[in-house]
């Protein structure tokens, strides 16, 4: 139960982490000038060169891998809908640390 | 109608994917957490098809998803998500013969009732206050 409760908690923390610094990485990159291809492309150039890009990316596929490991273990029927507890640490996580309210 | 197939197509997709990565990894069997495991484990996920499959599913979900809000209101997509976990949980109990006790299916319907009611409230995108 021990080790359900701790993949959950990476799977949960992992992906809100990881969305939080996407979120800051985006919004510090600002906006595309354009929704034209070559605007979309210097915008993703941006995006990548944004230090929290590359913060959010390895947590979410940190989340990714603590999923398939919890799906390894327990029914889909269980992880899925205890993956839900992401909204309500994102909410805090958007509150606290992007103060999106 | 086309916002109605697309949040279609994100519900099939989100639950085609979880379903393709479940039968995944329960073909690869249960993660030791050791070093030596997690590293197996690892190899054997990165060249499994099935595993492949929910993830070409899941960026289908994501493609999806991303297409429906670029036109449809949050408020009418985010219920769709809800249902979502209602879907999941029946079609595990119908593909992959998952047994669920009454009590995991109110905790579905109560994380379905939270789901509908963070939709309905309005996002505040700006920081003065204005509603998107």
């Amino acid at each position: 139960m021990m080790r359900v409760i701790l993949a959950l908690a990476v799977l949960i923390l992992g992906s809100t982490g990881g969305e939080i610094a996407i979120t800051h990485g985006m919004k510090s990159t600002g906006e595309p000038a354009r929704l034209r291809p070559l605007a979309l492309l210097q915008f993703l150039g941006r995006a990548v060169r944004n230090g929290w890009f590359w913060t959010g990316v390895p947590l979410m596929a940190l989340s990714f891998y603590a999923l398939l490991i919890l799906l390894s273990w327990e029914p889909i029927s269980l992880v899925i809908p205890a993956s839900a507890l992401s909204y309500v640490v994102g909410t805090l996580g958007a509150k606290y640390i992007l103060a999106n309210v | 109608m086309k916002t109605l197939v697309m949040v279609l197509a994100m519900v099939v997709c989100a639950n085609a994917g979880d379903l393709m990565l479940k039968r995944g990894m329960s073909q690869i069997g249960a993660v030791q957490l050791t070093a030596s495991g997690l590293a197996q484990a690892f190899r054997l996920t990165v060249t499994n098809g099935t595993i492949w499959v929910g993830i070409l599913f899941l960026t289908g979900f994501m493609l999806s998803y991303m297409t429906v809000l670029s036109w449809a209101d949050y408020s009418y997509v985010m219920p769709a998500g809800a249902f979502g976990y209602a879907l999941l949980t029946l079609l595990a109990v119908i593909f992959l013969h998952e047994p669920v006790s009454p009590r995991r299916w109110i905790g579905v319907a109560l994380i379905c009732v939270g789901v509908l009611l963070v939709g309905q409230t309005k996002p505040r995108t700006t920081a003065g206050g204005a509603t998107a």
